[in-house]
């Protein structure tokens, strides 16, 4: 079993947390995953940066872009996490967007993420359609689960075509917006968790997009198996610096 | 004039010209447009549609727009040259066929807030004039350097009430306002239609926008048939930045091997120089804003910032329909630099008194180097009137 399906299946909300590879400085990957690990955080989503994140806020923007002016690429990435497993045990994913992993090969990626020990992949411009006419197979071959998002927007019936694509979780967004654009949940929101836990579906679900302290944590795991943090995580990461991260985990719970 | 033609080099039903184009967009942004693809082409053939967009084309833009055979121009370069005057349309370019048909069809489909983007601003204009025309909202995104660039644009958009949005992401330029115009649409899924200014971006759009440009080789086709008594030129010659005017032009003679298609990229300073925006001899496979095409980028997958005099030409990719006839050979691809097109502009000027635009001068530059034949027929899509590029021509020629 992949080490998220592992994680899925322990009675527990689940803390996953964003952060973009390469912020704030080149070098800070491995020990920002490790303090994350230290703090008690169940998954890592590793951010990718690209020079084009349409569906990002500023906050993500900035940081992709600083990542960049580092010198972050795939392949320094994958240097980087090379030995990861050796002392980090919780479920990475690593989410970006679709265009370097085309560049780099998507076989190619996807060996190389099974070689390091990457459980699933994150890639919001790779559609459904297009996932499972070209890439399904080869993401099954490696191993590695790929997540797929749904919005307040999404049908009943997409829903559960996505349903039927998954075998990790679903990515609930919490609403009709680029990442780090909300600063609380409303009724809209409660009623979408509910609705949505409601469908029975057979991948729990983790929200996103939206969460940055313990009110939004709560909120969206009132419903939902976990929740996911990123624009609020990579903020306390440029005003209190990389070896912050415990500080902020917290803060959450 | 819009046909219902599924030939080698459409679109094919999913939106793929070859291995070019589909909808690569995030999941937010799936159910408007799967709204619009899956209505596009029946809201397009209904007659009241078509009976509306042919009324403002006619009354509003000013079309069928003229045929013109160059004289002096022709007996310059010893061929025989006609431009179609895409210049003399309301507003002063192409653009403004797209944006007609765009906001019918966001009408019929329930909105009432409009967002664009805009490189130069001529499709800014183009939007804010017909989301005037219309009385709807109008939100046009900008890259904050272009902004400064091309204040008489700006201007222009803000007398036709629409409200301009610096892009500060990125490089802040036409892909920054690009991304800007999708996050917005995100961000308002429900009353909100996007007008994309060229035939890129995620499937319908590339189709969508080419058949409302496939007027242009419509109007060509009857028009050379009364002055040459024959439909087919022997070569049709565009300028491409994403490729709307050159697709409007090439439209109807796409799957005619008999047309030769000639499209003009902007190389700049020159190819090698790291200063151009020559995509097809640049680019490589790849994603941007939802199409797989052909884009300039690094080896690691970032998209790169092309650089034209004409802030026309300035833009990273190509639509998919030109990344396919590049690919095919269907299509021949020549670059021209900053220096060659300023000089065709100039010269067109002065032999035909006609001032184009700098993005237009690409496609007239190429006589100085691809010969034609005395008897060849070359239809040049004159895309654009120069107003807008006084600037650029006062200080390159120092008027
Ligand atoms: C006059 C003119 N021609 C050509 C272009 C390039 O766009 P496209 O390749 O979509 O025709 C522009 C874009 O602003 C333009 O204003």
């Amino acid at each position: 079993m992949n080490r998220i399906q592992q994680k899925l299946q322990e009675d527990k909300k689940l803390l996953s947390l964003y952060f973009t590879a390469g912020y704030p400085n080149i070098n800070d990957t491995m020990s920002i995953l490790q303090q994350l690990q230290d703090s008690g955080v169940d998954m890592v989503e590793v951010g990718l940066p690209f020079s084009d994140p349409l569906a990002d806020g500023p906050t993500i923007q900035e940081s992709s872009t600083a990542a960049l002016k580092n010198g972050m690429t795939t392949q320094l990435l994958f240097d980087q996490l090379k030995d990861v497993r050796k002392t980090i045990d919780i479920p990475l994913i690593v989410m970006g967007y679709f265009n370097p992993m085309l560049q780099y090969g998507v076989e190619k990626f996807c060996a190389k993420c099974q070689e390091i020990g990457i459980d699933g992949i994150i890639m919001p411009d790779l559609p459904l359609a297009e996932y499972e006419a070209e890439y399904k197979s080869i993401f099954e071959k490696y191993g590695l689960i790929n997540v797929f998002l749904i919005t307040p927007q999404t049908s009943d019936d997409r829903i559960q075509q996505i349903d039927a694509a998954s075998n990790g979780f679903i990515y609930m967004v919490s609403s009709a917006s680029t990442t780090g654009s909300q600063s609380g949940f409303g009724n809209t929101q409660s009623e979408y968790f509910e609705r949505i836990a409601n469908m029975d579906l057979n991948n729990p679900q983790i929200v996103g997009f939206g969460i940055s302290n313990s009110d939004t944590f709560q909120a969206a795991t009132a419903f939902a198996k976990g929740a996911i943090i990123g624009s609020a995580f990579i903020k306390h990461l440029t005003a209190h610096g990389a070896d912050s991260v415990k500080a902020f985990v917290k803060t959450i719970r | 004039m819009i046909t219902e033609t599924q030939e080698s080099y459409q679109a094919d039903e999913r939106g793929y010209y070859g291995d070019f184009g589909g909808a690569f967009i995030p999941e937010m942004l799936y159910p408007n447009v799967e709204e619009l693809r899956s209505q596009y082409v029946q809201i397009m053939q209904e007659p009241s549609f078509q009976k509306e967009f042919k009324a403002l084309l006619k009354e509003y833009v000013g079309r069928p727009t003229p045929l013109y055979y160059a004289k002096r121009f022709s007996k310059k370069y010893n061929t025989k040259v006609y431009l179609k005057r895409e210049d003399l349309c309301h507003t002063g370019a192409h653009k403004v066929n797209n944006t007609i048909g765009q906001i019918l069809m966001a009408q019929r489909l329930g909105k009432t807030r409009i967002i664009a983007e805009t490189g130069a601003g001529q499709h800014g204009v183009a939007t804010a004039t017909v989301c005037a025309l219309m009385g709807l909202e109008c939100i046009v995104y900008m890259g904050a350097i272009d902004i400064k660039r091309q204040a008489p644009n700006v201007a222009r958009m803000k007398m036709l009430g629409a409200t301009v949005r610096p892009a500060m992401s990125g490089s802040r330029t036409l892909k920054d306002a690009t991304n800007e115009a999708i996050r917005d649409w995100i961000n308002n899924p429900v009353d909100t239609h996007y007008i994309i200014g060229s035939v890129v971006g995620p499937h319908p759009y590339p189709d969508m926008v080419a058949r409302f440009q496939s007027v242009i080789s419509a109007e060509t086709k009857k028009q050379l048939l009364e002055v040459e008594g024959r439909e087919n030129p022997d070569y049709v010659v565009a300028c491409v930045g994403g490729g709307s005017n050159a697709a409007g032009l090439f439209y109807h003679y796409l799957d005619q091997p008999d047309v030769g298609i000639i499209a003009v990229e902007a190389a700049g300073k020159g190819i090698h120089t790291g200063e151009s925006a020559a995509t097809s001899a640049l680019g490589h496979e790849g994603i941007i804003h939802g199409s797989k095409t052909l884009l300039m980028q690094t080896p690691d997958g970032q998209i790169t910032e092309p650089y034209s005099i004409s802030a026309g030409l300035d833009y990273p990719g190509v639509g998919p329909m030109h990344a396919n006839l590049f690919r095919t050979g269907r299509g021949e691809f020549i670059s021209v630099t900053d220096d060659d097109a300023m000089q065709a502009g100039l010269e067109l000027s002065k032999l035909e008194g006609i001032i184009p635009a700098i993005e237009t001068s690409h496609a007239l530059a190429i006589f100085e180097t691809r010969k034609f034949k005395p008897d060849d027929v070359v239809v040049i899509n004159l895309s654009g009137r120069g107003d807008k590029d006084l600037n650029t021509y006062i200080e390159y020629f120092g008027l």
